[in-house]
């Protein structure tokens, strides 16, 4: 039977068990639409901005474990797609863009809305296509998925000019992806993670740093059975947070910029450093000739380029995390019992007391709301248990240090490109795939107006998302820089926000504020037990930096405490 | 100077694969020296040999990075291994009076050969490695050159004689 482009990749939607698709219509996927209304198993959510259908594909594939899908039109569709893609291609997360193109008699004639997105997005997807040829159509679809989710995730786009969408052929459905030269590795090389091993357990101050390699991978049991077993310590970066248990006592907090003090220091007199699914990202390392010093390396991923790209490592392995870990585990197993607890009990008394001479902590005020407190409120209230995303700054760094993630994929956040307005997207994406959680944005007042437009979406489509700002009228991060290494010269970082309550109300949410400290519980409370989008701001101290800081460039033991 | 490296990167032979290709190296800093591309005896192969300069945590990079990309089939480091390197320009040299003999001179001890005459100028064809090259042009500019148009280098691993 005959298909046209447009059903053809519903078809492989279908095939590829989609069930939302986050977009925005325009003249080359009219087509596209049209068929969606005979496709009612496939819910397209109408956001009211392409970067935030990425975004919300994004949160989604986190929360679900499948690949998000958005869908834009040409030319500035496709344009503003470009922050969400490169922030899930930093992030690894593996999700599948469909722009619309002119007609292919068109391309390169400048025509209406027409853009190179192939060109733009080629250094920030895994992969991208332009499709030509109708008969290469499913294919292409399910190449896409194929990469987008396997190895190294990572976003993939598909241009899809008018012209395409509208022929009509007898397609073939593959039903296998082959590609001959994408072969990722998942299995480790046995002989190097017995080298690994066998340092491990010589070892006297080891310390495991993981990455979102771990989450990715599903790796957080093995990796909290390994740690358990041989009582390493474990620090991680803010894309691994919730793949280790934040109550476990070897859990020692994010590492890096605005990591602990016992998780740097760790860093710094560690013998063994065990970095699994982590990238050694310049937030993470301060002044790379300075990063761990006294310790051999063993470096776990499943990208080959990861390994010694900042750093000489002296064990590579290239391979799944939990693959790895698995291998280490069932290596453990077979090995004599040990008593790891007391061989490592010299070590673990050092670590302890980093964490009680310097633990994380804030200045209680009994007048002005501290962010913090807010934050621990948060996670108080929803005993843990919530899904958070962030947006970027202060708000993010609060978030990934008070709400101790104890499971993993609960912290959606854009780790590496580091996208103002990615939270309330996200968010929305979070909540459509996992949709009787609880799911908050922990926001501040500069990051919210980045993509506020979505609120219409979440009232719209029946999506419960809470967003807390920590509102303190000032672009907060930046401002904080200005005040530690600018002298106090606030330039354009105090920043005028509207009346967020009122603003909920005029979306038809639900607006909420708090001013004082005491009324951050009742806020939070009401919020939760209110069934509809919430929007909570809190008035909070407006100059509250987060500490500590490694200021950039320096090395991790310079950190500043207060 | 940092040592140079010779690279042979199979693609697949579609539009778009070689902006992947530069697109990275501009996008991650690397810098290429020269850069030759053709199709092989399978149409559906391209073949790349790019020279780049770096040390060898850069070289292991853009090896890696190469591998990444989904269109790479293949990529070998020829430096690492025994391998014959070619180049090959276009020049015109200004020949007039005894310098015309002269140059015919170094056309027949380099091994060059001459494509295109006119009363005041030569053409020549000249193939060679890297040194060769600047040898044979080092000599030439004495006598002013008037247009040059070169490739880059090709490259091809020596078969092994056991």
């Amino acid at each position: 039977m005959k298909m046209t482009g447009a059903q053809i990749l519903l078809k492989c939607l279908e095939r590829e068990d989609v069930k939302h698709i986050f977009g925005y219509p325009g003249g080359v996927v009219l087509d596209i639409y049209d068929e969606l209304t005979r496709t009612p198993q496939l819910k397209h959510i109408l956001v009211r901005h392409e970067q935030a259908a990425v975004h919300a594909a994004d949160g989604y594939a986190r929360a679900s474990r499948k690949v998000g899908v958005a869908l834009v039109t040409s030319g500035p569709g496709a344009t503003n797609t470009v922050t969400g893609i490169a922030s899930a291609y930093l992030d690894s997360i593996p999700i599948v863009v469909i722009t619309g193109q002119v007609p292919t008699a068109l391309i390169g004639n400048d025509a209406f809305q027409e853009v190179d997105i192939v060109g733009i997005t080629r250094p920030c997807t895994k992969h991208n296509y332009l499709v030509k040829d109708i008969n290469q159509l499913a294919t292409t679809i399910h190449e896409a998925f194929h990469i987008a989710r396997s190895g190294r995730p990572g976003p993939v786009l598909i241009d899809l000019p008018k012209d395409v969408v509208q022929a009509s052929i007898v397609p073939k459905f593959p039903e296998e992806i082959k590609i001959k030269s994408y072969n990722p590795t998942y299995h480790a090389n046995p002989r190097q993670v017995k080298r690994a091993l066998d340092m491990i357990r010589g070892a006297k101050k080891p310390l495991l740093y993981t990455g979102g390699g771990i989450i990715l991978s599903d790796a957080a049991e093995e990796l909290t059975r390994f740690a358990d077993t041989l009582q390493i310590p474990v620090t991680s970066t803010l894309m691994g947070l919730g793949g280790f248990p934040g109550n476990n006592p070897l859990w020692l907090g994010m590492l890096g910029m605005h990591g602990t003090y016992c998780a740097n220091m760790a860093v710094s007199q560690a013998d063994v450093l065990i970095a699994v699914g982590a990238r050694f990202d310049d937030r993470v390392t301060g002044k790379l000739s300075e990063f761990a010093p006294h310790a051999k390396i063993i470096h776990v991923d499943i990208d080959p380029s990861s390994i010694s790209k900042n750093v000489k490592v002296d064990v590579p392995i290239v391979g799944d995390c939990l693959d790895t870990l698995k291998q280490l585990n069932d290596l453990l197993h077979e090995l004599p019992a040990k008593d790891w607890a007391a061989a490592r009990r010299p070590w673990l008394e050092t670590v302890a007391a980093w964490e009680k001479e310097h633990p994380l902590t804030y200045t209680w005020s009994d007048t002005v709301i501290k962010p913090q407190y807010v934050v621990e409120k948060l996670w108080e209230l929803t005993k843990g248990d919530a899904f958070i995303t962030t947006e970027v700054g202060q708000n993010q760094m609060w978030a990934a240090q008070f709400y101790r993630f104890n499971k993993p994929r609960r912290l959606m956040t854009s780790g590496g490109l580091g996208v103002m307005g990615y939270g309330f997207p996200a968010a929305m994406g979070v909540q459509v795939a996992q949709p009787d959680a609880i799911v908050i944005d922990i926001a501040g007042d500069g990051s919210i107006q980045m993509n506020i437009q979505e609120l219409i979406t979440v009232v719209e489509n029946n999506l419960p998302v809470k967003v807390a700002i920590l509102n303190n009228t000032f672009l907060g991060m930046v401002r904080q820089w200005q005040q530690l290494f600018y002298e106090r010269r606030y330039s354009s970082t105090p920043m005028g926000a509207p009346d967020f309550v009122k603003l909920a109300e005029a979306y038809g949410a639900v607006g909420l504020r708090a001013t004082k400290p005491e009324e951050v519980e009742p806020v939070i409370r009401e919020a939760l037990n209110t069934p509809k989008p919430v929007i909570m701001d809190f008035r909070v101290e407006p100059e509250e930096c987060v500490m500590p800081m490694v200021p950039a460039g320096k090395a991790m033991h310079e950190m500043l405490l207060a | 100077m940092e040592p140079r490296h010779t690279i042979s990167v199979w693609v697949d032979n579609i539009p778009g694969v070689l902006s992947r290709v530069t697109g990275l190296f501009s996008g991650r800093g690397f810098n290429i020296e020269s850069l030759c591309v053709a199709e092989t005896m399978d149409p559906e192969v391209s073949r790349i040999t790019i020279v780049s300069t770096g040390d060898e945590q850069i070289t292991e990079q853009i090896i890696k990075q190469l591998h990444k990309l989904i269109n790479v089939i293949k990529v070998v480091d020829l430096s690492g291994v025994e391998h014959v390197e070619r180049e090959m320009a276009l020049v015109t040299v200004k020949a007039d009076g005894a310098s015309r003999a002269e140059i015919l001179r170094l056309v027949d001890i380099f091994r060059c050969r001459v494509v295109d005459v006119s009363p005041t100028t030569y053409s020549l064809e000249i193939t060679g490695n890297y040194a060769k090259m600047r040898a044979v042009l080092d000599n030439l500019k004495v006598h002013g050159i008037l247009d040059i148009v070169r490739t880059g280098t090709l490259a091809i691993q020596r078969t092994k004689k056991d």
